[in-house]
């Protein structure tokens, strides 16, 4: 019901004098013509006062059932990280909240900075010299990547490996008959990219290589020998799409000799919001940033020599370039960027280090329980940090639907995106899991397995 | 009463002498902040049997990431007292043309923020997600309604986004026809996106010219518009803040010569309720959530692009979509699902179902609102609007800063600085840049790029008459000020928290990350 708009009667007198017209209705008579004029009311419901519309809002947000609703070992590129405090608070600041991009730096330094300095924090963690201010989420920036190839060296194909998201390898496919870019996949083999097939499927056509660190199927891949089979065959642009936490322990892409390292930022202090709004992270090599996407802040001095910052690099971008722009990415992600640096900066240097290994060694302590269960086995043997895959004896669906009667939700069936593993489960695993989590989930996951076999064992057999 | 050279304002700073506090302190950021050994986060313990050797060393990190060592007392300090150094439109008038910066509800972070919604797995059992999808599937209905397109995708992240997704609608339709197009046309007043986006989908730009009264200019469309057209991108109302009068020819021109329709619906908050950009013919329109429809702009995103479709482009849409399935008519109501067989898709354009988060602050403000108030919202809009222009005829400020086409406006309007610069001798840059001293966010400046000087004024609806007045007259003052000494609005500001940056410096070196 409310409006959120302030004219009194009193006011619309006074404002309608002012501006000379008789009417508000002569306003639109005299600009918008009467063949496009809606001669009713919108077929909307009424509106609700501020109660009612909470009400309704937290109605449909119990008929979800959330991460505090059941124990929940489900990622597959979206995880349940705990979220600090500070991070809500900071979030929700009005000076964070409802600023526009910053187009006046010097009214803009507060956001300026917090770009400048996420950008230090995704170059420290990619070991990458070059970060934008982010993109959109995760999937699209493995196709803006693709963009960054295309418009470097012009080259046709793109070749990705099978271990990269379904969603990004699904939105690559959209993107790419645009671009006049055609997709080659790369199957895997044990449960990372097949280096034979990858090394063939490069060649001096091929504008981009992209794999994921770690896979879709949890497995830590070989990053470095990647990177020069690539080198070796045609030199294309190279792209990691990276989950960011389990860079504490793992090699860097910068260290791998990736060109171009992107990935989901959710993990990095956002919330789950049915998968959005995230932020994508993205970085190069020094030899791409004038084709980079996207916001970039730089630093710069004020007229009395003091220290501040600007977006910079700006010929880059639509509002400059049109239609000779890198990008037409305007509206980014900068208040979810901005819960990304100051996750980093909380966990910190040692901090993040340590996450990565309670979650290698919770990983492994669930992998190695859960394979002991009868009709449960691994679907690869390679190492995992935090999420692996499982064959199950049993139909995948029905086993989750028993776990999720139980309050354990096991992870995700990799049936619809992996039809070769029709009885693939991927479970993942954050700090939030604890082993008591686990040894539940092993419990549930048994029974389940084993209720989910008897009722498939037909009848008087 | 014209503009007469008067005395400055001396209650506002007219030089940079003199410091404010924030201005005193060097930035400073958390990398240069803190101590070794210093932190926010306590790990909670290894609680498994730890095992050596689970990652071969060939893949391990040697050296840690050189990420901040600070308190949580540090870090809550230094990112407030960062919030500190932005303007924002909790705090002050906004006046950002074609950005739409009108109220975020505070009702809209709360419901957001409830646990059913920002904790909901993006994979969860659709089953298990029926509040999520069944906001979903109501938003759609509502945005289709509002468009008078029934076909909705939420999924795209921002207006870019959306307007990417419409071209290649666009590609799939024509593809589907067997008809090889390569061309798209975007009016010279189009938002830089336009072009850009088409350059993305991988067909040609060509520009449609502006007739004198700001609208498209038909006989150049005329003579561009051919088989070899995709589409004509339109806004409108237009960056200039007319709503084109001629919209149903042009509809058909494009329509005859077989090309879509694209509505960029950055300017929506002119029309809510009174024109459909269905009912003028399109055939495709995004929406931004960031605009119209209130999710906070959060400093540069997130924003949402969903977009809305007529029937013949309809079978493209991306891919998965909500679909409501009628309950069995024994009690049970209707379910709500994903779906993801529709074999003429473009496909994804992004992970998952989209920026959620921003469907429910979108959702919350059309409930509250309802049909009655979404017209108001635009009525008061355009009101406020032209009572801004008015004001400003008034106080003789249109004599140095004329509005640059038509009488009236809608929700948004440009002014013309070209007769300021020739007669106070001093640019829109420097009129904006005075105006941050007065504690007002500058309109968009120098866009659109057809008028001289220009300067890109949107009120919005939720603010009051009193600030409308308040930033005439601070327009008023700015040029008077000029009359009498052009140097100060030269070397504005002077109260923020840093003055004039050097960006032609930034970008010739860029320093894009803090030095370790």
């Amino acid at each position: 019901m409310s409006t959120y708009t302030a004219v009194t009667p009193d006011d619309l007198q006074a404002m309608l004098s002012e501006i000379g017209v008789g009417s508000l209705e002569e306003i639109f008579e005299r600009q918008v013509p009467a063949g496009v004029r809606l001669g009713r009311a919108l077929d909307l419901p009424a509106g609700m006062v501020e109660q009612d519309v909470f009400a309704h809002l937290r109605a449909l947000a119990d008929a979800n059932t959330s991460v505090e609703d059941e124990v929940s070992f489900l990622g597959a590129g979206m995880y349940d990280h705990y979220v600090p405090a500070v991070i809500d608070m900071l979030m929700e600041r009005s000076e964070f909240l409802t600023p526009y991009t910053p187009y006046q730096p010097e009214v803009s330094q507060g956001g300026l900075q917090v770009m400048f300095e996420y950008q230090t924090a995704i170059s420290e963690l990619t070991a990458l010299p070059v970060s934008n201010a982010s993109v959109y989420e995760g999937p699209s920036a493995v196709a803006a990547a693709a963009y960054l190839a295309k418009l470097a060296n012009g080259r046709r194909r793109v070749v990705v490996s099978r271990g990269v998201h379904p969603h990004a390898r699904q939105t690559l496919a959209t993107l790419a008959p645009g671009y006049g870019q055609e997709i080659v996949e790369v199957g895997l083999r044990d449960g990372v990219t097949d280096p034979d097939a990858w090394a063939a499927a490069i060649d001096a056509d091929t504008s981009a290589a992209i794999f994921a660190q770690p896979n879709f199927l949890g497995a830590v891949e070989d990053g470095a020998a990647l990177v020069a089979a690539a080198r070796e065959n045609g030199d294309p642009v190279v792209i990691g799409s990276y989950d960011p936490i389990p860079l504490g322990i793992l090699t860097p892409p910068g260290e791998c000799g990736v060109d171009v390292a992107v990935g989901e930022g959710q993990s990095l202090g956002n919330r789950l919001d049915f998968g959005g709004p995230s932020f994508g992270f993205f970085a190069a090599t020094h030899d791409y940033l004038r084709r980079m996407p996207g916001r970039i802040a730089g630093e710069t001095l004020d007229v009395d020599g003091r220290r501040g910052f600007v977006l910079t690099l700006q010929t880059r971008e639509q509002h400059i370039r049109r239609e000779k722009a890198t990008s037409n990415i305007c509206t980014a992600q900068a208040l979810n960027a901005l819960g990304g640096v100051v996750y980093l900066a909380w966990l910190g240097r040692r901090g993040l280090v340590e996450l990565g290994e309670l979650l290698l060694q919770r990983t492994h302590y669930a992998r190695q329980a859960l394979c002991a269960l009868d009709g449960v086995r691994a679907l690869h043997e390679q190492p995992v940090v935090r999420e692996f895959a499982l064959i199950l004896d049993a139909d995948v669906p029905r086993v989750i639907t028993r776990c999720q009667e139980q309050g354990v939700n096991p992870g995700y069936a990799l049936g619809r995106d992996y039809p070769e593993h029709p009885d693939g489960l991927l479970v993942a695993l954050t700090e939030r899991r604890s082993r008591a989590d686990i040894d539940r989930l092993v419990e549930v996951l048994g029974a389940a397995v084993a209720a989910e076999r008897q009722a498939a064992v037909p009848v008087g057999s | 009463m014209t503009t007469r050279a008067t005395a400055p304002d001396h209650s506002l700073p007219v030089s940079g002498e003199g410091a404010t506090p924030m201005q005193r302190a060097r930035a400073t950021t958390i990398f240069e902040k803190g101590a070794p050994g210093r932190r926010a986060f306590a790990c909670p313990a290894v609680d498994v049997d730890a095992v050596d050797g689970l990652l071969p060393d060939g893949l391990r990190r040697s050296e840690p990431a050189r990420l901040p060592e600070v308190s949580e007392p540090e870090l809550v300090r230094h990112y407030v007292t960062l919030s500190k150094r932005n303007f924002d439109l909790d705090s002050g008038f906004y006046p950002l043309g074609s950005c739409t910066m009108k109220h975020n509800p505070r009702l809209h972070e709360r419901a957001a923020a409830l646990p059913g919604h920002a904790r909901l797995h993006p994979l969860q059992d659709p089953a298990r997600a029926q509040g999520a999808l069944e906001l979903m599937w109501n938003l759609e209905r509502a945005l289709g309604e509002i468009a008078g397109m029934p076909f909705v995708s939420l999924q795209p992240s921002a207006g870019s986004h959306g307007e990417l997704a419409g071209v290649l609608l666009t590609r799939a339709y024509h593809d589907d026809r067997g008809d090889q197009r390569t061309k798209v046309l975007t009016p010279d007043t189009a938002h830089g996106t336009n072009p850009a986006t088409v350059t993305m989908a991988g067909y040609e730009v060509v520009k449609v010219g502006t007739n004198a009264d700001g609208g498209v200019d038909l006989d150049d469309l005329r003579a561009r518009t051919d088989d070899t057209v995709a589409c004509l991108m339109l806004t409108n109302p237009n960056t200039l803040g007319i709503f084109d009068p001629n919209i149903e020819a042009i509809a058909q021109i494009v329509h005859d010569a077989g090309a879509t329709l694209y509505y960029d619906g950055a300017n929506l908050n002119a029309v809510m309720g009174i024109s459909r950009p269905g009912d003028m013919g399109f055939d495709i329109v995004h929406y931004n959530l960031h605009k119209s429809f209130t999710q906070p702009h959060g400093g540069g995103g997130p924003g949402s692009g969903p977009i809305a479709v007529s029937e013949r482009i309809e079978p493209y849409l991306m891919t998965p979509r909500v679909v409501r399935r009628e309950g069995d008519g024994n009690g049970t109501g209707p379910r709500f699902d994903l779906s993801y067989d529709h074999p003429q898709s473009i496909g994804r354009l992004r992970g998952f179902q989209g920026n959620y988060g921003t469907f429910v602050r979108s959702y919350a403000y059309i409930c509250s609102l309802g049909a009655e108030g979404l017209r108001d919202a635009s009525q008061t809009a355009v009101l406020n609007a032209n009572y801004l222009l008015a004001r400003l005829r008034t106080l003789g400020v249109a004599e140095h800063l004329p509005l640059a086409f038509g009488d009236l406006c809608m929700h948004e309007f440009v002014l013309s600085g070209a007769p300021m610069k020739r007669d106070l001798k001093i640019k829109t840059l420097d009129l904006a840049k005075r105006l941050l001293d007065h504690g007002f966010h500058p309109p968009t400046v120098y866009f659109p790029l057809l008028v001289e000087e220009a300067l890109l004024i949107e009120p919005t609806e939720t603010e009051t008459r009193e600030t409308l007045d308040a930033f005439a007259d601070a327009l008023a003052a700015i040029l008077r000020e000029a009359a009498a000494d052009t140097t100060i609005a030269h070397n504005a500001p002077y109260t923020t928290p840093v003055r004039r940056l050097d960006e032609a410096a930034a970008a010739k070196r860029p320093v894009i990350r803090q030095t370790l």
